[in-house]
């Protein structure tokens, strides 16, 4: 069986657990059969996926299936970035089934999930698969509806509703953005097939356009700000390993269809594209962050933690596009590396911190950070693979997420090599901005873990929580291991990551596995090199160095006593740092302006028994200034048509008689 | 018997850094007390004070987790790796492409990352304030230091430090504008990480104002002697940043013998003489600032990384 031929059979496989779901949903033992079944399947299909990336690049399968439009039939083809990106969705995909198979079985309807979630992971795959337009977009929205009926899995909780809602309206309105760049990709000829579309030659006037709709297309589907108001809603009211496979891996399969409309199918690409995606790549990383920052529901700030890692991606994906503009090849294909890098890590730790925060809630039914806390106390496992989740996340060494981030930097350092002086200034400027971000997150994800595990408990629920079934936790411990191997051996993931940027660039950064202490060196320009396995092995034999030390040397007396109150021990716990309070700083910092934010102190007068109390006023300012204005006009025209709907006969008659006459006229001055 | 030599020069470095640093913190406190006036505590101090911690028992809050004990191990460690790839007598030593200035940088993060989560674990509200102060400055921090690596690699075409310091030390840099603003904006930046005045105060304990003092105030002992060292370690490091970028007057090449590498030591040692002496200079002349003027310190440091990337733009010859 060919390569792409093995992708569609576990297309097909997925497509019957649908099916079988649909019958068997009901009863609660088949939970477990049916999630161990999609495993299995992403598993194949994980394999497949991986032998085509590291096979022969040139080996590129195709397959033409006789449905769709009469005169196209429906195209697939499997080439070395369709390669990469089923390896993310499978990975996930399988990560999120063996996760499925523990979590599941407290899942009170599982008819409204178990269903929808192989179709959602077929549609992924056949989205990254297709290879004409409208197979393309018909998977996609296919891809769109299946998550929504996840998302409206618990549509009787608060929000659920209106958050399908906003998801379902921002998907209709990417999917009608992208239909048009696609009919304007087909030009006047109208041929669909991405072969066509690549041979054809574009004007800079449809390119502009198509950069545009691809853009609103696919930068809303993956939550470019201002685009993203859906995500932080939608994504979380799933169920957690949904979620995690919405954040961790639907974002990414839009990242792709960025990738494949303005890497592959627009050919050459203009410089001042890569202005417009750099700059909003830079502003969705810093803003995305400090929305998650200013959270406390726990989904949510992982939510909106992933906008960030979507800035940083398509800040990285900008640069790629200034130098492949520039014909600088191997500084292109450094910058999409970089960013194909990211697209793997990020798919990893949000994956493994959403599982995290399933966890939590199963255990202690709580999202609210404000009443969780001292959880490293009673789940001992799952908040050591969440702190190596957030270590990673954090671009912190020697973990993936540093290894990316350093990537984008050396592509950075390297913008002096662009003739432009717009470029020049701006990817210095948009350097600082994903420092920013960076700095930012490692600053969030120390609030969401201290709040969540450290500290004393805030709720009953949390103190009577323990450690999930080991299903869940092997999901998560695969997948913290594969964040570590991907921070101590980046080499053979730029290697694999070769192919692609040979396809898509027609260059590629050296090879990084004959290098020596498996260190990567991106570029021979750059003189720089990092080895994530010496710099891990450094740190461990120096711990183990000094802990050898101390423990030999210093007195090992050791007494526990209550915490040093200064005086003044808080009575309860509730008197702890909260995630509020620990933002506070930096609210105050950025959030005057960004969120319009001020802080209220009602002090009752003297005299008065009453607490004082301190309230914080946030405002999201993208919500309020684009998309509630928005809102209003629609009501407000809706409210006024609905008169049309209460007139008598008489009226309703010279209604129609007026229309006739206008329409009459206009024909009439028409020709 | 090369790679034997190289890895002995290597770990005379691990120590050197290890051994040097309670001496530049003690000397540094010593110069401030000489300059009000005080005799001061003897320039040995800082080792006097980590014997006298590691003979001390750990008094531990009730429910301190397993973080809470492992953090100092793993700052300790970050911070000694990322002391021992910055050149200090000698550049291009064995494992000195293991990570440049960014990731040298990063593991400064991976320290702070782990003492900050430390702060919150007993849940305490010191703990708490110190943490979301200090990952605040943090955040201000890393954007100016990453426009500074950036005007560097400017100039010497890599973020590896010692590609850096040897290209430094050539004659053919001259003076410029922007390694000017580079070298105050990185001075700011060095204040800020090492928690000293203006920023933060490295000498007083309960003041509503304290950020890193406030985060490790749950410590005692043996753990609280790692964390101590670790803050000698980094001001050492930055000190030793600042002086093989900018200062790399005399370093040694590697490989070129003991005797060159001696009056690298040497040089090394005045370096450190006269940087400890202009910050406490600096400190005592200085008063701290309220935390929140903190982001217009740090934002004026991120302007002078900006301001001399654009001017090297301009002309490669400022």
């Amino acid at each position: 069986m060919s390569a792409v031929g093995l992708q569609m059979a576990c297309v097909a496989g997925l497509l019957g657990l649908t099916v079988l779901a649909l019958v068997l949903s009901r009863s609660k033992s088949s939970t477990a059969v049916l999630y161990g079944a999609t495993l299995a399947v992403s598993a194949v299909a994980l394999i497949g996926s991986l032998r085509s990336l590291l096979g022969d690049p040139a080996n590129i399968t195709a397959m033409t299936l006789p449905v769709g439009l009469p005169w196209l039939g429906a195209h697939f083809r499997l080439d070395a970035l369709a390669a990469f990106f089923l390896v993310v969705v499978n990975l996930g995909g399988a990560a999120a089934s063996l996760y499925g198979v523990g979590y599941g079985r407290h899942e009170p309807t599982p008819h409204r999930v178990l269903p929808f979630f192989p179709a959602f992971l077929a549609a992924m795959n056949l989205v990254v698969l297709a290879d004409d337009a409208f197979s393309y977009l018909l998977c996609w929205e296919f891809m769109s509806l299946a998550s929504w009926a996840l998302v409206m899995a618990h549509h009787r909780e608060s929000d659920n509703a209106k958050a399908g809602y906003i998801y379902l309206l921002m998907a209709s309105f990417g999917t009608l953005a992208l239909l048009l760049g696609f009919g304007l990709l087909a030009g006047p000829a109208g041929d669909y097939g991405f072969a066509a579309i690549r041979a054809a030659p574009h004007t800079p006037y449809a390119a502009a356009l198509v950069l545009i709709l691809t853009l609103l297309g696919a930068g809303s589907k993956a939550g470019l700000v201002p685009l993203h108001v859906w995500l932080p809603l939608a994504h979380p009211a799933a169920p957690s390993h949904v979620s995690a496979l919405m954040s961790g891996v639907m974002t990414k399969v839009a990242i792709y269809g960025f990738i494949r409309i303005m890497f592959d199918l627009l050919g050459q690409p203009a410089w001042w594209a890569s202005v417009v995606v750099l700059f909003l790549g830079g502003i969705t990383a810093v803003m995305g962050i400090l929305y998650a920052m200013m959270e406390k529901d726990l989904k949510r700030l992982l939510a909106y933690s992933t906008i960030e890692n979507v800035g940083v991606i398509f800040a990285s994906l900008g640069l790629a596009l200034a130098f492949q503009a520039n014909g600088l090849k191997i500084f292109a294909a450094l910058a999409l590396t970089a960013a194909l890098f990211h697209v793997l890590n990020h798919s990893l730790f949000k994956s493994l911190l959403f599982f995290g925060a399933g966890a939590i809630l199963t255990a202690t039914g709580e999202r609210d950070m404000e009443k969780l806390g001292g959880l490293i106390h009673r789940m001992p496992l799952i908040s050591f693979v969440v702190l190596v989740g957030c270590v990673a996340i954090s671009a912190l060494p020697p973990f993936n997420g540093f290894v990316s981030e350093w990537l984008i930097f050396q592509a950075v350092l390297q913008s002096p090599e662009l003739p432009q002086w717009a470029l020049k200034i701006m990817v210095p400027a948009v350097g600082a901005l994903l420092a920013l971000a960076a700095a930012l997150a490692a600053a969030c994800f120390v609030k969401a873990y201290g709040v969540a595990f450290l500290g004393r408990p805030r709720s009953v629920a949390t103190e009577t929580a323990h450690d999930v079934d080991r299903c869940s936790l092997a999901a998560m411990f695969i997948l913290a291991t594969l964040c570590l191997l991907a921070g101590i051996l980046p080499g053979l993931v730029i290697d694999a990551l070769a192919p692609i940027t040979t396809e898509m660039l027609g260059g590629n950064m050296p090879m990084q596995a004959k290098n020596a202490w498996i260190s990567i060196v991106p570029i021979a320009q750059s003189k720089s090199s990092y080895s994530g396995l010496l710099v891990m092995v450094f740190i461990a034999t120096s711990a183990s160095l000094s802990v050898y030390f101390i423990h030999r040397f210093a007195s090992h007396a050791l007494r526990r006593a209550p915490a040093w109150g200064c005086g003044f021990s808080d009575p309860t716990p509730a008197a702890q740092y909260s995630g509020t309070s620990f933002a506070q700083p930096i609210r105050r910092v950025f959030g005057t302006v960004v969120f319009g934010a001020r802080d209220h102190v009602e002090m009752p007068p003297p005299g008065d028994i009453r607490p004082a109390r301190l309230r914080v006023e946030l405002h999201d300012l993208i919500w309020e200034g684009m998309y509630a204005p928005i809102a209003a006009a629609v009501g407000l025209s809706s409210e006024w048509l609905n008169r049309l709907q209460f007139l008598t006969i008489r009226q309703y008659l010279s209604l129609v008689f007026a229309t006739l006459v206008t329409l009459l006229l206009v024909l009439a001055i028409w020709s | 018997m090369v790679v034997i030599s190289d890895i002995t020069v290597q770990g005379m470095q691990m120590l050197l850094v290890l051994l040097l640093a309670p001496l530049l913190t003690g000397f540094v406190r010593k110069v401030k007390a000489r300059l009000v006036r005080r005799r001061g505590a003897s320039v040995f101090q800082p080792y006097r004070d980590l014997l006298r911690l590691l003979r001390k028992e750990v008094v531990l809050a009730e429910n301190a987790s397993w973080l809470f004990r492992v953090t100092p191990y793993v700052t300790f460690a970050a911070i000694w790796v990322a002391a021992a790839l910055v050149p200090t007598f000698a550049t291009g030593l064995l494992f000195n492409w293991t990570a440049d200035l960014i990731a040298i940088v990063a593991l400064l993060g991976s320290a702070r990352f782990f003492l900050a989560l430390a702060g919150m674990d007993v849940g305490t509200s010191f703990g708490g304030i110190g943490s979301s102060r200090e990952v605040m400055i943090a955040a201000l921090a890393e954007p100016a230091m990453l426009l500074i690596v950036f005007c560097m690699a400017l100039v010497a075409g890599s973020t590896q430090l010692s590609t850096v310091a040897n290209f430094m030390a050539s004659s053919d840099v001259g003076l410029r504008v922007s390694l000017g603003m580079a070298v105050i904006a990185l001075i700011m930046v060095a204040l800020a990480e090492n928690a000293r005045i203006p920023v933060d105060n490295p000498a007083t304990h309960l003041e509503l104002t304290m950020v890193h003092e406030a985060m490790v105030l749950e410590y005692s002992g043996r753990h609280l002697a790692m964390i101590e060292f670790g803050a000698f370690l980094k001001l050492l490091l930055y000190v030793s940043l600042i002086a093989c970028v900018f200062l790399p007057w005399k370093i040694a090449v590697f490989g070129t013998g003991p005797l060159a590498y001696a009056i690298g030591t040497a040089a090394y040692l005045v370096k450190l003489v006269i940087a400890g002496f202009l910050l406490a200079l600096f400190e005592s002349g200085t008063a701290k600032m309220r935390v929140f003027r903190v982001p217009q310190f740090l934002g004026a440091a991120l302007m002078l990384g900006l301001l001399g990337t654009l001017l090297l733009f301009v002309s490669r010859s400022f």
